[in-house]
C-alpha cells in the first residue's frame, strides 16, 4: 500500500516536524552531548578547571570494582522485576481473561497502581517491610524468618524488586490482557477440539500468539527498571546496604552530585545511554521481524 | 460409524432468559450429510457447537453413537469442526496446523507425517506444507481447515459455514469438492449454512431451523416438494413462494381465494380450519416455477409491474386483478411482457400447498 503523503508545499513538513525537532533538541541532544563531552574530561572538585583526559574516564570505571558490582546488581535487579511483573500480571491477566470480559470502567482502574510515583511505592513496601513496625516482616517474624533489610543485602535486593515490580504490574497487566483479547476465541475453540487441555492451549497457543506483546513489555520492564526505579531505592535502600542495591542509575547519581566526579559520572551515563539505545534498537528490529504471520 | 441424535435439546445462554435452541429431536444417520439451514440468528450454530461440546447443554440429551456426550469435553466426543473464519492457528505452518491434533493424540511421527501428506495430496496442498496460514488464499486456508479437520479421522465432522467467505465462484466449486470428500470419507456430517442452493446439493437430508425450532427435517427434494410449514415453504425456493390468503369450501375439495377465484383440489382437505368449524381461514402456496401462462382459460389474471429477464426464464411482478395480493411467476424462456399488460396463468391442482393460517402447518389430504 502506498503510504507516502504528498505536501504541496515543500516547506511544510519541516514546519510540521519543528517542535518535535525543538524538544528532541534541547531535552535529549544538547544534554546527551554535554554528557559525551564531560566523559572525556577530568574535572577539579570545585569545577573551575577541567582537562582533557580522552577515554581515561571509561578505562578507569571498567576497573573499577565498584562500578562491576553496580553492573551485576543491576542486572539481576532489572531481570528480577522484569521476571516477577510479566510472570505476575500474565497470570493475573489469563485469570481475569478467562473470568469475565472485564466491563472497561472496571479494567482502567486496575492500571491505579501505575499512577503511584515510585517513591511513594517505594515508601510503602518499606512500611510494609520496617523490621520493627512492618505488618509484612512481623508476619515473616511469625514463620521464622527474621527480616531486616538494613543489614541484609539480599533481602535489601528482594524489597526493591518487589516495591519496583509492583507498580509495573498493572501496567503489564493491562496490555497482557489486550493481548488476550485480541486472540480469536475460536482458536482456542479449535485446539480445544484438537484435544489440546487448558495447560497446552496456553503454552501452545496462547503464549506464541502474545510474544509481540511480551516482548515489547520485556523491552518496556527492563528500561523501567534500568532508569525508572531510582526513585524507589532512593527511598527504600539508597543502595545499601553495603552497595547491594546500588544500580547503575543510582551510581550515576552517587558518584556525580555526591561525589562530585563528574567526568565518571558522565561516563557513566554514556554507558547507560548505549545500553538505552541497543535496546531500542533490538526492539525495533525484533518488532518488524515478528509483526508478520 | 456413527450416529449423532438429538433429544429434546434445548439452550438457554447464561444470563439470558430466552430459549435458543427450544427442544430439538432428530438422528443424524452414520455417514449422513444434514445441512442446518435457517435464516441468521435460528440458533444454527448453537447448536453444531453443543454437538462440539463449545456450548453446554442447557437440557435434553445428544448422544453420539449412542454415547450420551451431554457432559464429554470437545476432545473426548472424537468430532473436527471447520470454522467460518478456519481458526487456522497463524502462527503454524501448514504442516503443523494439520499435525497439531496428531501430535497431542502421541500418534508416532512417521505416521503423522504419512497422514498429513495424505490429506493434503486429497486436497491439493502439498506445495503449501511449509508456509504459514497468512501467506495463503482465502480457498487455500478453507482447504487447510478441511485438511485439519480430516486427518483426524474423527466420527463426526462439523462445518460452521465454511465457505462463506469464499467468492460465489469458488464457493460452488469448494461445494462439489466437500461433497465428494464427505461420500468418500463416508464420515458423518452435520453442515451449518444459510445458503439454500449449499444446502440443496449438499444435504442428504436438512433440517429448516426457524427460531430454535426444527420445522423440517427431510431429505432436499421433499423439502422444496413438500414444505411442512409456510416457513420453510417460504424461505426455500427462488424467487419466494407467493403466498396468497384463501379458504377451503366445498368439503375440502376446493379452496377460494380472496377475491373469489376458485381452485380446484386433487383430494379434499380434512383436519385443520375445517374440523374446527371456522370459516376455513388458509393460507395457500404457489410456487413461482408452477404457473403457466394460458392466456385462454387462465384462472389467475394479472396486472404485470416488472419483468426481470434472465435469459433462460423470465420472471413476471403482478398484482392479482381479483385481490391486488401481489404474485411473481417464473416462466422459461423469454416473456416479453410490459408493465401494464394482462396475463393469465394456471396452476395445477397438485401444485397447490395448503397450510393452517395461524399454525403454519402444512394442510394435507
Ligand atoms: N454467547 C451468547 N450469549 C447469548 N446469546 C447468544 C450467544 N451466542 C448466540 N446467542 C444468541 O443465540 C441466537 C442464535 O445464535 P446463533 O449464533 O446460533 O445463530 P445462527 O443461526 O448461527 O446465525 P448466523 O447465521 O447469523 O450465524 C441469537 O439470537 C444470538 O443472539
Ligand atoms: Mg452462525
Amino acid at each position: 500500500m502506498q503510504k507516502r503523503v504528498l505536501f504541496h508545499n515543500p516547506w511544510l513538513p519541516y514546519v510540521l516536524l519543528a517542535p518535535q525537532i525543538a524538544v528532541t533538541l534541547v531535552f535529549f541532544i544538547w544534554p546527551a552531548s554535554q554528557a559525551i563531552l564531560q566523559s572525556v574530561l577530568l574535572e577539579d572538585p570545585f569545577g573551575l578547571s577541567s582537562q582533557f583526559v580522552g577515554l581515561e574516564n571509561f578505562q578507569r570505571l571498567f576497573a573499577d570494582p565498584h562500578y562491576l558490582n553496580s553492573l551485576r546488581v543491576t542486572a539481576v535487579f532489572s531481570i528480577a522485576v522484569a521476571l516477577l511483573a510479566l510472570t505476575t500480571a500474565l497470570v493475573l491477566a489469563v485469570m481475569a481473561d478467562r473470568a469475565l470480559r472485564f466491563a472497561v470502567g472496571y479494567r482502567t482502574l486496575l492500571v491505579w497502581p501505575y499512577a503511584v510515583a515510585p517513591a511513594v511505592a517505594g515508601v510503602l513496601w518499606l512500611f510494609l517491610f520496617n523490621p520493627t513496625i512492618g505488618i509484612l516482616a512481623y508476619l515473616l517474624r511469625g514463620v521464622g524468618i527474621s527480616w531486616n533489610h538494613y543489614l541484609d543485602g539480599g533481602q535489601a535486593m528482594l524489597l526493591v524488586v518487589i516495591a519496583a515490580a509492583w507498580k509495573q504490574i498493572s501496567y503489564n497487566f493491562l496490555f497482557f490482557l489486550a493481548g488476550l483479547a485480541a486472540i480469536p476465541r475460536t482458536l482456542i475453540e479449535a485446539a480445544a477440539i484438537d484435544g489440546a487441555g487448558p495447560v497446552r492451549r496456553f503454552w501452545t497457543i496462547v503464549f506464541p500468539l502474545l510474544s509481540p506483546t511480551t516482548f515489547f513489555l520485556v523491552v518496556i520492564n527492563v528500561v523501567y527498571a534500568f532508569f525508572d526505579t531510582f526513585g524507589t531505592i532512593h527511598a527504600v535502600t539508597q543502595g545499601g546496604p553495603a552497595r547491594a542495591t546500588e544500580i547503575l542509575v543510582y551510581k550515576v547519581y552517587r558518584d556525580g552530585f555526591i561525589g562530585l566526579d563528574l567526568g565518571g559520572s558522565a561516563a557513566q551515563s554514556v554507558v547507560l545511554m548505549a545500553i538505552v539505545i541497543g535496546l531500542t534498537v533490538a526492539q525495533f528490529r525484533f518488532i518488524e521481524r515478528r509483526i508478520q504471520y | 460409524m456413527a450416529e449423532v441424535s438429538f433429544q429434546a435439546v434445548g439452550k438457554t445462554y447464561p444470563g439470558s432468559r430466552t430459549e435458543v435452541i427450544k427442544g430439538i429431536s432428530a438422528r443424524v444417520a452414520d455417514g449422513e450429510l444434514m445441512v442446518l439451514l435457517g435464516p441468521s440468528g435460528c440458533g444454527k450454530s448453537t447448536l453444531l457447537r453443543m454437538v462440539a461440546g463449545l456450548e453446554r447443554i442447557s437440557r435434553g440429551t445428544m448422544a453420539i453413537n449412542g454415547r450420551i456426550v451431554n457432559d464429554l469435553e470437545p476432545k473426548d466426543r472424537n468430532i473436527a469442526m471447520v470454522f467460518q473464519n478456519y481458526a487456522l492457528y497463524p502462527h503454524m505452518s501448514v504442516f503443523d496446523n494439520m499435525a497439531y491434533g496428531l501430535r497431542i493424540a502421541r500418534i508416532p511421527r512417521a505416521e503423522i507425517r504419512a497422514r498429513v501428506a495424505e490429506a493434503a495430496q486429497i486436497l491439493e496442498l502439498t506445495p503449501f506444507l511449509k508456509r504459514k496460514p497468512g501467506q495463503l488464499s482465502g480457498g487455500q486456508r478453507q482447504r487447510v481447515a478441511m485438511g485439519r479437520a480430516i486427518v483426524r479421522n474423527p466420527q463426526v465432522f462439523l462445518f460452521d459455514e465454511p465457505l462463506s467467505n469464499l467468492d460465489a465462484k469458488l464457493r460452488t466449486q469448494m461445494r462439489v469438492e466437500i461433497k465428494k470428500l464427505q461420500t468418500r470419507l463416508g464420515v458423518t456430517s452435520l453442515y451449518v449454512t444459510h445458503d439454500q442452493a449449499e444446502a440443496m446439493t449438499l444435504a442428504d437430508r436438512i433440517m429448516v431451523i426457524n427460531d430454535g425450532v426444527a420445522e423440517q427435517v427431510a431429505p432436499p427434494l421433499e423439502v422444496y416438494r413438500r414444505p411442512a410449514s409456510a416457513f420453510v415453504a417460504g424461505f426455500i425456493g427462488t424467487p419466494a413462494m407467493n403466498f396468497l390468503a384463501g379458504r377451503l369450501c366445498g368439503d375440502g375439495r376446493a379452496v377460494e381465494l380472496a377475491g373469489g377465484v376458485r381452485l380446484g383440489l386433487p383430494a379434499p382437505v380434512a383436519g385443520g380450519p375445517m374440523a374446527g368449524g371456522t370459516e376455513g381461514a388458509i393460507t395457500v402456496g404457489i410456487r413461482p416455477e408452477s404457473l403457466r401462462l394460458d392466456n385462454g382459460h387462465g384462472d389467475l389474471a394479472v396486472a404485470v409491474d416488472l419483468t426481470e429477464m434472465l435469459g433462460a426464464d423470465s420472471v413476471v411482478h403482478g398484482r392479482l386483478a381479483d385481490n391486488g395480493s401481489t404474485l411473481v411467476a417464473r416462466l422459461s424462456g423469454i416473456v416479453p411482457a410490459r408493465p401494464g399488460d394482462r396475463l393469465r396463468f394456471t396452476i395445477a391442482a397438485d401444485a397447490l400447498h395448503l397450510f393452517d393460517t395461524t399454525s403454519g402447518r402444512r394442510l394435507d389430504a
